[in-house]
């Protein structure tokens, strides 16, 4: 475990010589948080000089009300040769939040990238095929951002039953 | 006249035409081509997939799939939930593999919150897991063989899930929904008669995947269906972020069971099969492999399984048992905080990976210090072996595409969510 922690303590040391990344640690996870612009090289010199295969995951987390950076899009990169995982973190901003894609680095990205736009309603930079994923292609709002309100069905009691009934989203003929 | 046909054959409104433009070739706008859509409520599809195809006669072209009619919003609604209520909502996610999702869950808890879970309860988590694994499979190759005409070996394999089924039921009280594993153990101990009937059924299962192989290894029919059929290169299924059965049936030898044990995997001796040829037929052999390695790991962790609480003593985060309540004012204390407001792990983030049977089901758990999950995201196996089909597709036969659906060995709950 100890020399595993130490593999991964050289990469991020060299990373950081590279790139201007914070590290963060957290039960013996290690993740860096990187500039929006330099995230594809980031990615690109994870997988081409220190072995990182495999994409993963890839989401994001709202930190609604805070503005700035409101987004956090999260990426977990694995090693199979090293047999190592290393977080990412890029901090987004709340106003038309936009990430570069890094699909031309891991392919697989496509899908978490239009989830993450489906979702969290941040633009991918240079995605081949942005639609939504998961929602239907007209839907409004993205569902996972805290701002979104969770929604309930009302409930009916005798004297309000109409009422209700009257603004209930039935299917229109 | 053949361009009016297939112009109508399209049948799309021409917003969602422009939407997909990009996705297919310029054949199917000038009417070349056929799109055809397979799906959502299509037999082959296991599930609620649509699939829009291009088809140059019966050869598909382009295969564009489009998911997302069983989203159910899980992510939202565990957000809303503490942390134990939430857990009900990750058995509903793969619903072949429900304990591991429990699993993936509970350990991504355990790591947020530091807590240890005694040798019993890792050992029981264990046996139950491949249980799981190996009725997933069964479910796998029965449905896999359906979709290829060879609908008898469908009823024996159902029947061996059956049997599966009952011994979750007997520890658990449920066949599917279980959530026997919770955060810090197991809900309860095992039953008595739990080891005699788990060693009923290894001992019943290899004669059983003997009768499979006999059915299938050398029937011509199933060879020439699979042979060749959908071939993932190495390369491919490491740039796709391929795992799983997919992946090691390309070469890539890679189980997070071995490379990073979680429960107590290290204890026990299993081989990671794999083939290099990454065809259908390679996918059939390293499940099939991997179906008897399952019972490996449950004959060897039955032999051991040691005795002890499967519970952790952590009262922080485990509610202490029924019996202590009326006997100690603490015990009752904590078993109010923790079923009112639920336990509140630190700040922070962790990810979890454990080996699904299809691939790797990771858990992405946030917390802001508060006694709900912050930001749950399950990074499911479906999801991204079902993106590398349209690749697999082309230049096959339809009639390949639906053994190429059956071999990903998908599961719409789990890529849907």
């Amino acid at each position: 475990m100890t020399d595993k922690n130490e593999g991964l303590k050289e990469i991020v040391e060299a990373l950081q010589a590279r790139f201007d990344a914070d590290v963060y640690e957290f039960r013996s996870e290690t993740s860096l948080i990187v500039n929006l612009e330099q995230i594809v090289d980031v990615c690109q010199a994870l997988r081409d000089d220190f072995d990182f295969e495999i994409l993963a995951e890839q989401s994001a987390v709202d930190y609604w009300p805070q503005q700035s950076p409101r987004f956090h899009v999260v990426y977990q990169i694995r090693s199979l040769k090293r047999n190592l995982i290393i977080g990412l973190r890029v901090p987004v901003e709340g106003d038309a939040p936009t990430v570069p894609t890094i699909e031309g680095v891991y392919r697989n990205a496509n899908w978490f990238e239009r989830e993450i736009w489906d979702m969290f309603g941040i633009t991918i930079d240079g995605h081949s095929d942005q639609r939504r994923i998961l929602m239907p292609h007209d839907w409004e709002g993205h569902p996972l951002r805290k701002d979104y309100p969770l929604g309930y069905e009302e409930v009916q009691f005798t004297f309000n039953f109409d009422e209700i009934n009257d603004r209930k989203p039935y299917a229109k003929e | 006249m053949s361009t009016e046909i297939s112009r109508t054959s399209l049948n799309l409104e021409p917003a969602a035409l422009d939407e997909i433009k990009h996705l297919i070739s310029n054949r199917a706008i000038e009417g070349e081509t056929v799109l055809l859509n397979m799906g959502p409520q299509h037999p082959a599809t296991h599930g609620v997939l649509r699939l829009l195809l291009e088809l140059d006669g019966e050869v598909v072209v382009n295969c564009i799939p489009d998911i997302g009619f069983l989203h159910t919003g899980i992510e939202k609604n565990m957000e809303a939930k503490t942390y134990v209520q939430a857990e009900v909502m990750t058995d509903r996610l793969d619903y072949l593999n429900n304990i591991g999702n429990n699993l993936v869950y509970c350990l991504a808890i355990e790591k947020l919150t530091d807590l240890d879970v005694p040798p019993r309860a890792q050992a029981i988590r264990v046996i139950l897991t491949e249980l799981q694994r190996i009725s997933s499979h069964l479910v796998w190759l029965g449905t896999h063989c359906l979709d290829l005409g060879a609908m008898s070996l469908f009823l024996y394999t159902f029947r061996e899930r059956e049997f599966i089924l009952d011994i979750f039921e007997m520890v658990s009280g449920q066949r599917m929904m279980t959530t026997y594993l919770r955060p810090g153990g197991l809900w309860r101990d095992i039953p008595v008669e739990f080891e005699g009937t788990v060693r009923e059924f290894t001992g019943l299962l290899p004669r059983r995947i003997q009768q499979y192989d006999d059915l299938l290894e050398k029937n011509r029919l199933f060879l020439e269906r699979t042979k060749g059929i959908g071939v993932l290169s190495t390369e491919d299924a490491l740039s796709w972020g391929v795992t799983g059965p997919m992946a090691r049936a390309s070469g890539v030898d890679h189980d997070l069971r071995k490379s990073i044990p979680y429960s107590g995997y290290e204890l026990y001796e299993f081989i990671v099969p794999t083939h290099t040829d990454g065809d259908t037929y390679a996918r059939y052999l390293v499940r099939m492999e991997e179906l008897r390695q399952s019972l490996r790991i449950v004959e060897q962790a039955l032999d051991k399984l040691p005795l002890g609480p499967v519970r952790s003593n952590n009262r922080k985060y485990v509610p202490p048992p029924r019996s202590e309540l009326s006997t100690s004012m603490e015990a009752v204390i904590h078993h109010f905080k923790l079923w009112t407001e639920g336990f509140s792990p630190p700040k922070g983030s962790v990810y979890v990976g454990v080996e699904s049977p299809r691939g790797e089901l990771g858990c992405f758990i946030e917390s802001d210090g508060g006694p709900k999950p912050y930001r749950v995201h399950m990074r499911t196996p479906s999801f991204t072996n079902l993106q590398i089909l349209p690749l697999l597709a082309k230049g096959h036969l339809v009639a390949d595409l639906i053994a190429l659906i059956g071999t990903v060995d998908i599961v719409l709950g789990d890529i849907d969510r």
